[in-house]
């Protein structure tokens, strides 16, 4: 295994790329681009949660001012290669835009609008006017626990003895609740599509143009060279932009119907129903352990809300199985259908979910067991996997607790809840741990060295916010001794070489693989054009090889890929996540007034960047323990507070200065450059941080999230 | 959003005139608040009155007080010196209320108008009375955490979102106001109302009349103030309760005591019963205990909202222990 980088630039903390171009409003992001004859587009939301539409007039809507056309089930089916049903072939709910009369959730589209304004497209979709045959819906997670089903995926899992906590001499034994949140990124979907001929040009909001290409084919039946997808810039995504959504076909049916190119941007208020979220889930956890800390057994049961028509499963049992040392562990998975909106993964998915409740369960043991959660931590510290058998690729979780609990000042902590007050304030200290599988997928990479000696890399990943581009030409940089000012990185084009969705923290380990081998081969192909060696040849040379050689510019394609690592060892990155909070006495406000986050996730190839990532996951953990909640009416079915207002999102108020520590050190095994990934780690394991340390603060155990004050007073 | 007409009077006469009665027109200042309403489709005027043109933004001294024209803008009176040394209590509402973007956009007037926060009366597919009278209250047995628990009705337990207003409630303030028939002034407890049976109407303004400004009296107490605002995050909510403090403290005793509270009825809730109790006693936790219990009677909860049961004295307590400097 090569590492022989760890000398040049690899981790310098380098301002991003296109840092400029962002900031001074010059970066295109999907909905900018204002080409010629535009047309816009206005979804309408259905306003029943389960039921068939039994008519849907549009003829004031088709009558108005500037209005191009108005698509709905009724006529979806007549257009070109546009063929589906919101009944599948054996006879279950199957959603797909337009394709039927059937309602599934509320908020479900039920027509596009298109106008030659947004405005007058806005107004002529509010003449649009459905009428329903109303069915019983569901929409209470907890009224319906009793349909709950085992998901096709999501097996339930059993080391040793079943439920092996319920004999252990110490035990805890309880449920936790976390809402539905929203990812809301700040930009909103949207994609503006366009037919050349037979072929379709798009942008839109994508965590993977390919696979946005790929749906966009299968749908409409095209092949490869007649879609073209682009999504250079976008403007946080979070895991809502992983999958291509209803508005996207929609937009692609819409532009060809009208011969023109069409654009459409969801509104707020139709993000939190069109666009997936964090399904709700209640989680039933039993810990067992000796007096003396050691654990006997692990029990993690997860309820979670799926929709009638598709099985969402996260993994939310997964951190329990390994993250401790136990020698029993069961965990069980169930789903619970409901008339919602599809959910889909949101940062640090399933883990994030299943941190919370395991990690506030084992703070609920330290104090029955009297003993530092830390050192709890530490007594049932698992140096192998214990659900693979197998050794970890790399696993510095001790050098998080030792390095993050000296930052967060843990010395300072009393481990009797409520001791410690500054003022009015009730001080509390809490730990929270992160994991999530370190990931190498398959990606190509196409480099091209100039007669200027610029070196530009195309493939065909994302950037949803991490600086992907920036970790690329820091990469290629060190890989080929070229000044990362001559580098530069495109991505966001379907055209590219192939490269998975920027998802699973895995962009780096993948894409950066591809970067680093491409580099490597276009090295190696100078070297064998010049008849040297490396040592021979510097870097600033290698135009005057492609002037030997005649040659305008060189360029190599080449694919990379893991190994068989995966079945030798067990590969993940880790977190330790500490906060100081203040809490109220009399009010119940909850301040987090310093959080740090410990994190091995391998060689870190930007600092600045990668703490940005960091940041972001922590802001996202104090949105999960105190904030965000979507709330429901299910006499409805419908959201009270489905819009960016009353849906808390943590302001900048909410969030301390935030000290993240890396390790640093890189796995051996996962890839060339020794990374493994941050997206997730960032966020899983912050939330229980906080409930621990409003309980460590107080002496409530909140196991409702989010903690707002009306729980503590 | 509808379609409507749009006008832009110079004068005050004119835009009173512009707003023609039979048809459903608003005046429009900052629209931080309508052109929300407008979008959701929960309200959809014909005519929009724009009145930013006229010349209401002053910020003065007068004989008796502090003149705030309707037009001058929440940042500024947030800001203004005068505001800061006679009536701190209204700039430290008006800085926990919204974002500082909304604030530069938001009139005085404006604010006094601004629509509940209520769920079922932003969402035109559900019941609400405030929006559609008759068509029946969905918070009452929905989901009313945000909701009222003093003077509520059966038709409506929404609740007047503006801390700004729970301020001006305490400071006695007057609002003038003009319509065809000429100005008349409305004490500010006056200007809003509680829901009855028609809780289309947040306050007692006639159809038609524009707010040209408040006036605010002269008032002793300056130092010893607090608003306290207990939210679900740090910026840019709304009050779970809030309360504006305003006490006169000579020598360790209270001389008088104005108490206002947001975040629990219909309009901004004045403590007076909590106030009277006050006066004359010392500045002490016990005496403060003892005045949040009497501001609770009658208070009566819902479902969702039992906590501003007790998080309701607690934030006057925390409020008055604020504005006395008491630990």
């Amino acid at each position: 295994m090569e590492k022989q980088l760890k000398k040049s630039v690899i981790g310098e903390p380098m301002d991003r790329v296109d840092g400029r171009l962002k900031v001074t409003g010059a970066a295109t992001y999907s909905a900018e681009y204002n080409i010629p004859n535009l047309s816009y587009a206005v979804l309408v939301s259905g306003t029943i949660a389960s039921g068939t539409i039994t008519g849907i007039d549009t003829a004031a809507a088709e009558r108005a001012p500037g209005v191009l056309t108005v698509i709905t089930h009724l006529n979806a089916s007549q257009l070109v290669g546009y063929q589906a049903s919101t009944i599948a072939a054996n006879g279950k709910p199957n959603y797909r835009v337009f394709g039927g009369d059937k309602i599934f959730f509320n908020g479900q589209p039920v027509a596009i609008v298109v106008a030659d304004t947004f405005e007058r497209a806005t107004y002529a979709a509010s003449l649009v006017k459905t009428s329903y045959q109303k069915d019983e819906h569901k929409t209470s997670l907890e009224d319906n626990l009793v349909n709950a089903i085992s998901p096709s995926r999501g097996k339930d899992y059993q080391r040793g003895i079943v439920d092996a906590y319920k004999t252990a001499p110490v035990k805890v034994e309880e449920t936790y609740m976390l809402p539905t949140e929203v990812h809301n990124p700040m930009e909103l979907h949207n994609t503006t599509a366009f037919w050349d001929g037979d072929k379709v040009i798009v942008y839109t909001k994508s965590q993977g143009v390919k696979a946005t290409q790929q749906s966009i084919m299968n749908t409409f039946k095209l092949t490869e060279d007649k879609v073209q997808v682009n999504s250079r810039f976008v403007g946080g995504a979070f895991g809502s932009a992983l999958r291509t959504w209803p508005h996207e076909i929609a937009t692609v049916m819409a532009a060809k119907k009208v011969g023109r190119p069409v654009k459409l941007l969801l509104t707020r208020e139709q993000q939190f129903t069109m666009v997936g979220y964090r399904p709700k889930t209640i989680q039933k956890i039993g810990l067992g352990a000796t007096a003396d800390g050691q654990l006997v057994g692990i029990t993690h049961e997860s309820y979670s809300q799926s929709s009638v028509y598709e099985e969402f499963t996260e993994g939310s049992n997964n951190v329990s199985r390994f993250l401790y040392a136990s020698p029993n562990v069961t965990t069980r998975y169930k789903i619970i259908p409901l008339n919602v909106g599809a959910p889909a993964p949101m940062r640090g998915p399933g883990e994030a979910t299943g941190a919370y409740a395991i990690e506030s369960a084992l703070d609920e043991l330290s104090y029955k067991l009297n003993m530092d959660p830390i050192a709890l931590r530490l007594k049932n510290y698992s140096e192998n996997d214990p659900e693979r058998n197998l050794p970890y690729s790399s696993k510095y979780l001790k050098e998080c607790y030792s390095l993050g609990s000296e930052k967060i000042g843990w010395s300072n902590r009393s481990q009797t809840p409520g001791a410690v007050k500054e003022g009015d304030w009730l001080v509390g200290y809490g730990i929270g741990c992160g994991v999530f599988g370190a990931h190498r997928g398959r990606a190509t990479a196409k480099i091209k060295i100039s007669a200027d000696g610029t070196i530009n890399i195309q493939c065909a990943t994302a950037d949803i916010g991490p600086g992907t581009a920036t970790s690329m030409v820091l990469i290629a940089s060190d890989a080929l001794g070229i000044p990362t000012n001559k580098i530069t990185f495109e991505l966001g084009n379907s055209a590219f070489p192939q490269a998975g969705q920027q998802g699973g923290s895995s962009t780096v380990s993948s894409v950066g693989s591809a970067v680093h081998d491409v580099s490597l081969a276009l090295k190696k192909k100078l070297m064998e054009l010049s008849g040297k060696t490396e040592n021979d040849v510097s870097p600033g040379s290698y135009t005057d090889i492609l002037k030997q050689q005649n040659l305008p510019y060189l360029e190599i394609t080449q694919g990379s890929q893991g190994g068989d690592e995966g079945s030798k060892y067990s590969m993940y990155s880790f977190s330790a996540h500490f906060c100081k909070v203040h809490v109220h006495a009399i009010t119940g406000q909850v301040k987090v007034v310093k959080a740090v986050a410990a994190v091995d996730a391998g060689t870190i190839i930007n600092h600045k960047t990668a703490s940005s990532q960091m940041i972001g996951g922590v802001v996202g953990g104090i949105g999960m323990a105190l904030t965000e909640e979507v709330l429901f009416d299910d006499r409805y079915g419908r959201y009270i507070n489905g819009n960016f207002a009353d849906y808390h999102v943590p302001v900048h108020a909410d969030v301390p200065d935030v000290d993240v520590i890396f390790i640093d050190k890189p796995d051996p095994v996962l890839n060339p450059m020794g990374t493994k990934g941050i997206g997730e780690i960032s966020i899983i394991g912050f939330a229980p941080a906080i409930a621990n340390a409003v309980y460590n603060a107080t002496g409530k155990r909140v196991r409702e999230m989010p903690i707002t004050p009306d729980k503590l007073i | 959003m509808n379609q409507f007409q749009y006008v832009r009077p110079v004068e005050q006469a004119s835009a009173v005139k512009a707003f023609v009665k039979d048809a459903n027109t608003q005046f429009i200042a900052g629209g931080t608040n309508l052109i929300d309403l407008m979008k959701m489709g929960v309200v959809k005027p014909d005519k929009l009155v724009d009145i930013n043109r006229l010349p209401l933004k002053d910020i003065k001294k007068t004989v008796t007080g502090i003149h705030i024209g309707a037009l001058a803008l929440n940042s500024q009176v947030a800001e203004n010196s005068l505001i800061l040394q006679h009536h701190p209590v209204l700039a430290l509402a008006l800085n926990a209320g919204a974002t500082q973007q909304l604030r530069n956009m938001a009139t005085v007037g404006g604010n006094m108008l601004q629509r509940t926060r209520c769920g079922y009366f932003f969402d035109t597919n559900m019941p609400c009375n405030k929006r559609e009278p008759g068509s029946g209250c969905g918070a009452i047995d929905g989901v009313n955490r945000m909701h009222a628990i003093f003077g509520a009705s059966e038709s409506c337990i929404a609740v007047h979102p503006s801390d700004m207003c729970v301020a001006l409630a305490a400071l006695d303030a007057t609002v003038t106001v003009l319509g065809l028939k000429g100005e008349r002034r409305i004490p500010f407890a006056d200007f809003h109302r509680l829901p009855g049976d028609h809780p289309e109407h947040d306050n007692t303004l006639q159809k038609g009349e524009l707010i040209l400004g408040i006036d605010i009296p002269d008032a002793p107490a300056t130092k010893n103030v607090a608003y306290l605002k207990v939210r679900d995050r740090t910026s840019y909510a709304f009050a779970l309760v809030s309360v504006a403090a305003v006490l006169n403290i000579e020598g360790g005793i209270i001389k008088s005591a104005r108490l206002a509270m947001g975040g629990v009825a219909h309009k901004p809730w004045r403590l007076q019963n909590a106030e009277a109790s006050l006066i004359g006693k010392q500045a002490t936790v016990d005496n403060f205990k003892q005045a949040a219990q009497i501001a609770m009677q009658g208070a009566k909860a819902y479902k969702y909202n039992q906590f501003k049961l007790k998080l309701g004295p607690n934030t006057i307590v925390q409020a008055l222990k604020t504005a006395a400097g008491v630990a």
